[in-house]
């Protein structure tokens, strides 16, 4: 195919794009404007039924909390599927690390890295723990608290400590919580059907104040579960990833 | 919108709105940098920096919990996972 003829390819499509484009652009209604019924209907009654001032996080480990629980086995997957992608095959050894280089000093880490490193990561630990804890009472949520606790860990790596990274977070230990935080949510809601109730009905008691944090029954619980799902399967992956680059840097060359 | 609020914290409605259009245009013009830079490990770090413009963008919509998430993946995890990988893929090119 000449370059002329796939030029005209390429703007007969675009056009076909933009056409549809606009007229989808047209059919949605204004901005701000949301017809759906739903909105306002959880708007009214989510926090009377839950006692949860965190609406965002009653809908998503109550009102759909069966929706929260596939997305939840979708990251479960992803770090399993990492863990099996860069897992030792049968034909390969671990080579014992063989120093090319004797004469010179692999580069330190610099100072100002190091600093800030291990300046963060004692607050980012409490951010990420009280994200994970409150989902009930403000916008946070396991996920995001998850996410931030995993970064304490990058960061001490950052700092230098591959040693201490591997020590603090074993891949054994970290399979288990993840294992944990994802089969806590699943169990939660199991629990509901033993005693007759729909899967993942909230049993727990709700509280009396609304937005206090030991308010919201089964949303806390579930939130804190899935932090320790998100937190483990995040560092999986990363010391899956990061274990591999090293094996490479030291023997590869 | 119904029942709007008024508190001491109440952003005036046009300010707002500048806002939100300043803070859309600075997301596209965000995502033209991703995809104009070249270098692999730069365009990670334009990609950080986007991610965080459309936290921003999410905050000023009135998401809170969006603009939390946007931030831990979109700044921190999908950098720090596409890094790793790069670093991976990198070393054997060598």
């Amino acid at each position: 195919m000449k370059p002329g003829q796939r030029r005209l390819m390429f703007f007969a499509g675009a056009a076909g794009l933009v056409a549809f484009y606009l007229w989808g652009l047209l059919g949605l209604p204004g901005f701000g404007n949301y017809p759906g019924p739903y909105g306002p209907a959880i708007l009214r009654v989510a926090v009377a039924q839950t006692q949860a001032t965190g609406v965002v996080s009653a809908v998503n480990f109550e009102y759909r909390g069966f929706d929260t629980v596939g997305e939840e086995f979708i990251l479960f997957t992803a770090a399993a599927g990492t863990a099996i992608v860069l897992r030792m095959l049968r034909g390969e050894g671990e080579r014992s690390p063989v120093d090319e280089a004797r004469d010179r000093d692999a580069p330190p880490t610099s100072n100002a890295v190091r600093t800030i490193a291990l300046l963060f990561t004692g607050p980012v630990v409490v951010v990420g723990w009280w994200l994970a804890s409150h989902a009930q009472t403000n916008p946070s949520g396991g996920f995001q608290g998850g996410v931030v606790l995993a970064t304490a860990f990058i960061l001490i790596y950052l700092a230098g400590a591959f040693l201490t990274f591997s020590k603090l977070s074993p891949t054994d230990v970290t399979d288990a919580v993840e294992a944990a935080g994802a089969g806590g949510f699943a169990a939660v809601g199991l629990a509901a059907l033993f005693t007759g109730l729909p899967y993942l009905y909230n049993y727990l008691p709700l509280g009396q104040i609304p937005g206090a944090v030991s308010s919201s029954g089964t949303i806390a619980l579930i939130s804190f579960f899935v932090g320790l799902e998100v937190a483990a399967a995040f560092l999986l992956i990363v010391s899956e990833l990061l274990e591999q680059t090293l094996l490479i840097r030291h023997g590869g060359r | 919108m119904t029942g709007a609020v008024v508190t001491p914290y109440t952003v005036p409605a046009g300010l707002m709105d500048t806002l939100q259009v300043t803070v859309l245009i600075l997301v596209a013009a965000g995502a033209t940098a991703v995809v104009l830079t070249r270098r692999l490990v730069r365009q990670v770090l334009v990609l950080s920096v986007y991610g965080i413009m459309l936290a921003v963008l999410f905050l000023t919509f009135q998401a809170p919990d969006v603009t939390l998430s946007a931030l831990t993946v979109g700044a921190v995890a999908l950098p720090i996972v596409l890094l790793l990988a790069i670093s991976k893929t990198r070393k054997k090119e060598e």
